[in-house]
């Protein structure tokens, strides 16, 4: 009795020390005060004040870069990563296996090189800094997500349906739309959900691509606000909004990877 | 006749290699129109291959395929007039009934209301009107057949190709689809090709079956042909139960085996010559010991079998099997008796083994990819250099231990041949080596060879001609 309590205390506690940062932002975003850590009462004044885009022009500017940038790179990469895993699925076995195991290195690779070696290409290539270098940067750590997500879809799939396909008469392109595409479509919408919060989140290798011709995410713009002292009260309602979104997201993607694993 | 009718499909030279492994050999057949013709061959034996290249999804490295007199060798699968039942059904999982029996229509642009009548027409022929607008994964395994099966023929192709398609059922819905698929072959009139490797299927379904072994066609026939004459002992021991002994044939229309002349009907093999002796266990005659016997034995065993009674009966030193409706005690003498007709010859395929090697020196020849000892070679009759070897099937020691022989092989093919066992066993050196032995062995052991040096045997050998 006593151990299973203390197994129940001690659970309790590595959740609530793993959420805390999150919760104490979620709590003060509902008051107005300052500075983070003085409770002037309930107050929905932040949230108004963050709908009211003229008073924090660039913070709203942040965030639509950030999701402009999210959604290009998303649905780039849900194209090239299930291509890919479509390519990868039909080569010999060895070669398979060797194809997944290159595909595994970006995902295990520290962000701070990935966004490094970037830097280093585009610098080297002469392109400039800007947007299209930060959508590049996204779609190359995304897609390895997506083709994870795409190739099991692939090995669940009867082999034979393709040809079935083709022997019904279809030309090679048709069986792809007809017959693989619907297949494999579940794995596709769960690759471009990661492949959009993996590219919300990321500011290693954004911070690298970015350029300095004044673009900014939200993770930049927040850094950068906080380096120069406090952090701007709106950013607590954001964070809090942007939490709730991508644990609807992750929700989802969790109940659909359940839904696959149960059919 | 028949024959006058031109070939549906004719199958020229045609070889498949996947790298250095030859999954096709030189195959060559012709299919008559409205045939029901079965590809039938253990696991392996490349038939499904030959299937596959008649459907289109490989293509053959060697040799011409046409069907309906258009040479269709390189053509995709999506352009031939071909249509295929495959062994897991196959169904696309995202569509309903409908819409899977009506992929091949749609994409040919076919009316709405066409679509409907030939969907509805093609769901009652295999019994499953109604089922439209079901789920095919709600469906039970013989109900996804049949669907498959209405996908392939609403497209009224000129060939329908079957892979196996009832391997995945059980026996009693198997029988039942069995007698389904024959009755559709008829009401429909197009030309079926089935593939299996269950020889009481094939001798069922077919007007012609095609009996193939690695990679080769061994027999084409109808079933009784292949039943009753069968062309070789692969041939004989595959399809159905058979006794197979050696025996010589002395002249025509008399065989020796088992100590004994018996009266055949078969002539043409030479006098003396070697040949195996095929009987089919219900050809057996078996009762209490009389004048009328041919052969006398010893019961073994009896086994029921609901229809009839399987009785071993050791005579001379020979296990015959015998399937008769009386059953006899083991220990029980008894008589047998066989009809002239009932006695099927085949020529020896070879009767001993024969191999390319290389004569070093007097006492040492290369063959099968290693260097043996041999009994000193009379140099003034054979030269130094290519030589042929002979060593007779009974004197290849066959050892447990693959590292004791001179080189190791696998056993790939067992044949009961009375009193003793006949091996083909794949050597490494990818050459097939028969052995007679009375070790049991099973199928895929690995084992070492070795050979003594008096029993190689080496000869000239004759200039190609």
């Amino acid at each position: 009795m006593v151990k299973k309590v203390l197994m129940q205390t001690y659970l309790w506690v590595l959740l609530l020390l793993l959420y805390a940062p999150i919760l104490i932002i979620v709590i003060y975003s509902f008051t107005d005060a300052k500075v983070l850590g003085n409770w002037t009462g309930f107050s929905l004044k932040l949230y108004r004040s963050l709908c009211n885009t003229g008073a924090h022009h660039s913070l709203m500017n942040a965030l639509i870069n950030t999701i402009a940038i999210a959604f290009i790179a998303a649905t780039v990469s849900t194209l090239l990563g299930s291509v890919a895993a479509i390519g990868i699925y039909n080569l010999r076995a060895r070669s398979r296996k060797a194809m997944g195991f290159i595909n595994t290195i970006p995902i295990l690779n520290g962000d701070i090189i990935t966004g490094i070696s970037l830097f280093l290409l585009f610098v080297s290539l002469g392109i400039t800094q800007g947007f299209t270098t930060v959508v590049l940067a996204h779609i190359t750590f995304c897609t390895p997500y997506v083709v994870l997500s795409v190739l099991p879809r692939l090995k669940q799939m009867n082999p034979n349906l393709y040809e079935a396909a083709l022997d019904l008469g279809a030309t090679p392109m048709q069986a792809l739309w007809k017959v693989i595409i619907p297949e494999i479509r579940p794995g596709m919408v769960s690759g471009f959900l990661l492949a959009l919060t993996i590219s919300i989140d990321d500011f290693a290798v954004t911070v690298f691509t970015i350029g300095n011709q004044g673009l900014e995410t939200l993770s930049t713009y927040i850094y950068a606000d906080a380096r120069k002292g406090g952090l701007t009260p709106e950013l607590r309602p954001l964070s809090a909004v942007i939490f709730v979104v991508i644990l609807v997201l992750l929700i989802i993607i969790n109940r659909r990877a359940d839904k696959a694993k149960n059919k | 006749m028949q024959s006058e009718i031109k070939p549906i499909i004719e199958v020229k030279g045609v070889s498949k290699f996947f790298g250095e492994k030859t999954a096709l050999d030189n195959i060559n057949l012709s299919i008559k129109k409205g045939e029901f013709v079965t590809i039938l061959g253990p696991s392996g034996c490349g038939k499904t291959t030959l299937l596959r290249l008649i459907a289109g999804f490989q293509t053959a490295s060697e040799g011409v395929i046409r069907i309906a007199g258009e040479e269709i060798t390189q053509t995709p699968p999506h352009k031939r007039p071909v249509n295929t039942v495959f062994q897991k059904y196959a169904l696309f999982p995202h569509l309903n009934v409908y819409d899977n029996i009506a992929f091949g229509l749609k994409l040919k642009k076919m009316p709405k209301d066409t679509v409907l009548k030939k969907v509805k027409a093609a769901l009652k022929m295999v019994g499953m009107t109604d089922y439209e607008y079901r789920d095919v994964n709600s469906l039970s395994g013989g109900q996804q057949q049949r669907v498959a099966i209405a996908r392939a023929i609403v497209n009224e192709p000129e060939v329908l190709l079957l892979d196996e398609p009832l391997a995945a059922l059980d026996l009693k819905m198997r029988k039942d689809m069995q007698m389904e698929l024959k009755e559709m072959h008829k009401t429909l009139g197009i030309t079926f090709v089935y593939v299996t490797h269950d020889q009481e299927e094939a001798l069922t379904l077919s007007d012609t079956i095609v009996v193939m072994s690695e990679g080769r066609i061994q027999q084409i026939g109808t079933p009784t042909d292949i039943y009753n004459e069968p062309i070789n002992s692969f041939v004989a021991d595959f399809i159905g139960e058979s006794n197979i002994l050696n025996g010589v044939m002395v002249k025509d229309k008399l065989v020796h085996f088992c100590d004994r002349d018996f009266e055949c009907v078969d002539e043409g093999f030479g006098e003396n010559t070697p040949v195996d002796v095929v009987i089919r266990p219900e050809d057996l005659y078996i009762f209490p010991v009389s004048d009328m016997a041919q052969l006398r034995g010893t019961v073994q065993s009896c086994i029921f079998k609901g229809v009839h009674y399987e009785m071993v009966v050791l005579c001379h030193g020979y296990e015959f099997v015998v399937q008769d409706y009386h059953a006899f005690e083991a220990g029980t003498e008894v008589g047998m008796l066989v009809k002239p007709f009932d006695i099927h010859i085949m020529k020896k395929e070879r009767i001993c083994n024969t191999f390319e090697g290389k004569l070093i020196d007097e006492t040492h020849v290369e063959f099968l990819g290693c260097e043996f000892e041999c009994a000193p070679v009379d140099l003034q009759k054979v030269s130094l250099g290519d030589v042929l070897v002979d060593v007779d099937f009974g004197k290849i020691n066959l050892l447990d231990n693959a590292e004791d022989g001179m080189l190791t092989g696998e056993i790939k093919f067992i044949l009961y041949k009375g009193n003793h066992y006949h091996l083909t066993v794949w050597s490494d050196w990818d050459e097939n080596v028969f052995v007679d032995t009375n070790d049991v062995w099973d199928d895929g052991d690995r084992v070492g060879i070795s050979i003594a040096p008096e029993d190689i045997r080496v000869r000239v050998k004759q200039e190609e001609r």
